[in-house]
């Protein structure tokens, strides 16, 4: 998948939990949470639906390397060339 | 119930020793002559007992606020430095015309500038009211309309997102206080920063009555919108007995309460109760983050901490044993409050920290702890614990205008508390009816149910209304449903509160749509994106399903508890009053 591929996903993702965000708008380096306004509930349930999406696992201690769509997308490409999805 | 555990033996004496004796010995009398009390005799004021006092004593110098910003790096304010930092605002305020009990209002995140507001409003003698920063601005508008805010301290962003669009609404409103503008935008909507730097940083505090209100914090109801609970400066003697016997804390201690100060626990204990001890109270302008929590434990070598059965939930979710990898040797108690800690957590703290987390339980109407494990008492994981000193619990049948304590231990019932503790509410702002209705000859009922046992602990058992109690904050159904209604396709509406692992319970709402529209993902993500907006994601609903009616008793008012018990599949219960 082209990093390009797992933004439109994750934007849909997000769309589901907060439909009232704009995370099509979000800069590679922006803090997702602070910008999108979210609170943590929403957080979590991002990354349930992330998780099932693209057959990886994100523990707790894994949450601070995602937080902007750069890292997110890094770290989702670094799960899945190492597990199968 | 479950078995019990003794803490283990650590290094330092434990303020309260021995419970039994302490709790047949305490006096509110005795408890005053520890603070100081106001030079020349002039009562007691929560800002002089949290700040002054210790600025020209031996704490002067000591580190009162550590405020960790989301980068990491740190600021540090002594008490000396909070004590200009605050007497500069308060002279911000009588400079703007603000009078005794005025209503001064913040929306912020954990920032320095909201400490500082909390303390400066506290010593003019007007009235201080936290928001949380991540309502709407619908519960922002409730609020500040309900309480007649005069002034209110604001970050630009929040003020554009959530408040411009308020002000003609809001005719009380006479001032906007912007942290983070250089400069004035018009007479209206200040630069507290210029403002601060303009003022003198001595202050003379006046006469302050021990029952002049001080606090005002905003709570829902099952009926009608949020109802803002009174309290008076003589509430920081609950603060004082409470950080002593419950925190432990001594002198020379790191805190830190991770609760916001948008909620009642964070202006308690986030910003008062340490301060009234003169340790240094750690703040982190940060969400939760499991890693981050952990580092700043060690890296701020925390001794006493206090947090909330959801992030506890979270770090139990990890796959580390946090003093393998962290050093916490400093860490010497654990707390916890915002709804009960069940045993499993209880035992894990004992497992992964070598120490029980101590859950406690109070409430906005209460305004400090009322029951508690404490670091000296045989836990019973699981349980709340036992009631302060200087705090009368009982279990109570409560039933119209009548009350009849129960004796009988195990036996489920209302919990109630005798009048008169010092942070007690004294009334709910314009609404005395709803006040009084709290109260039952001299109990104070708290619409928890719970049980105690025979060794005295008490047991929560559940709310005896519908409120919703989600990341341990409280949601008045009607709030949520009066917005919903609102939107173009929704006819009715009923909120519950639906078991969560997470977060106790998550906001969940039942909508009947308007004929012509259609229960579809589209209609459900417009409606829910339109209650975000609206509300804030910290009590929005995160789950919506479309019903064609709901159930309703033959006067027409929705049964909520028969949905809950719907939702979850359990025994509908009495419904002889169903439509």
């Amino acid at each position: 998948m082209t990093d390009e591929e797992i933004k439109h996903v994750v934007v849909e993702l997000f769309k589901k939990i907060a439909p009232d965000t704009e995370p099509e708008k979000l800069a590679p380096d922006d803090d997702i949470r602070h910008t999108l306004e979210i609170d943590s509930f929403d957080a979590l349930q991002f990354v349930v639906a992330l998780d099932e999406h693209f057959g990886i696992e994100t523990p707790e201690e894994d949450y601070g390397k995602i937080a902007t769509m750069k890292n997110l997308i890094y770290y989702i490409q670094q799960k899945k060339t190492r597990l199968p999805t | 119930m479950a078995g019990s555990f003794e803490i283990q033996q650590r290094a330092v004496l434990h303020n309260l020793q021995q419970y039994e004796s302490v709790y047949k010995a305490f006096s509110w009398e005795q408890a005053r002559a520890e603070l100081v009390g106001l030079p020349m005799n002039n009562g007691l004021n929560i800002a002089f007992e949290a700040i002054d006092r210790h600025a020209v004593g031996e704490e002067g110098n000591t580190v009162a606020i550590r405020w960790i910003r989301k980068d990491r790096s740190i600021k540090d304010f002594s008490y000396i430095s909070l004590q200009h930092l605050s007497s500069r605002f308060a002279n911000v305020l009588v400079s703007l015309g603000i009078k005794k009990g005025d209503r001064i209002f913040s929306l912020a995140g954990r920032i320095p500038e909201l400490y500082i507001t909390a303390l400066g409003t506290l010593k003019t003698t007007a009235v201080f009211c936290p928001l949380f920063s991540v309502f709407g601005p619908e519960p922002v508008f409730q609020r500040l309309n309900r309480g007649d805010a005069k002034v209110l301290v604001t970050t630009r962003s929040l003020y554009e997102k959530k408040v411009r669009q308020l002000l003609d609404r809001l005719p009380m409103l006479q001032f906007v206080l912007l942290i983070d503008a250089d400069a004035h935008i018009d007479s209206k909507v200040l630069s507290f920063p210029r403002l601060l730097e303009d003022a003198y940083e001595e202050f003379f505090i006046p006469p302050t009555g021990p029952e002049d209100p001080a606090l005002l914090h905003f709570t829902s109801g099952t009926t009608g919108m949020p109802k803002g609970a009174l309290h008076v400066h003589n509430a920081v003697l609950m603060h004082y007995i409470t950080a002593k016997y419950v925190l432990d804390l001594q002198k020379g201690d790191t805190f830190w309460c991770t609760a916001d100060p948008g909620w009642v626990t964070g202006t308690s204990y986030g910003i008062i109760a340490p301060l009234v001890c003169g340790v240094t109270n750690v703040i982190d302008e940060e969400e939760f983050d499991a890693v981050r929590w952990y580092s700043i434990l060690e890296e701020h070598k925390v001794n006493v901490w206090y947090t909330a059965p959801t992030a506890i939930r979270r770090l139990m979710r990890m796959n580390i044993k946090p003093r393998s990898v962290y050093n916490l040797d400093r860490l010497r108690l654990i707390c916890s409050v915002g709804e009960p800690l069940h045993a499993e957590a209880v035992i894990w703290g004992g497992e992964t920290f070598g120490m029980p987390i101590l859950d406690n339980w109070w409430q906005t109407e209460t305004g400090g702890i009322m029951i508690a494990n404490y670091p000296s008492m045989k836990v019973k994981p699981g349980s709340m614990g036992k009631p302060l000193p200087g705090v009368e619990a009982a279990i109570a049948a409560v039933s119209g205008s009548s009350i009849e304590l129960i004796t009988e231990p195990g036996k489920q019932g209302q919990l109630v508390l005798k009048k008169g503790w010092p942070s007690m509410f004294r009334s709910y702002l314009h609404d005395e009816e709803r006040y009084n209705k709290c109260f039952r000859g001299d109990w104070y009922v708290t619409g928890d149910l719970a049980k105690k046992d025979a060794d005295g602990y008490y047991w929560f058992v559940g709310r005896a209304d519908d409120i919703i109690k989600t990341s341990g904050h409280m949601v008045g159904p009607f709030e949520v449903e009066s917005t919903l209604m609102q939107h173009v396709s929704v006819a009715e509406a009923a909120v519950i509160g639906k078991p969560d692992p997470v977060i106790g319970e998550m906001v969940k709402a039942f909508i009947v749509l308007k004929p012509g529209f259609t229960g579809n993902e589209k209609v459900m993500l417009d409606i829910m994106g339109f209650a975000r907006q609206k509300l804030g994601p910290a009590v929005a609903p995160k789950e919506i399903d479309f019903v064609n009616e709901l159930p309703k008793t033959k006067s027409g008012k929705i049964l909520r508890r028969l949905l809950k018990a719907r939702e979850l599949g359990l025994p509908e219960g009495d419904i002889s009053t169903l439509e």
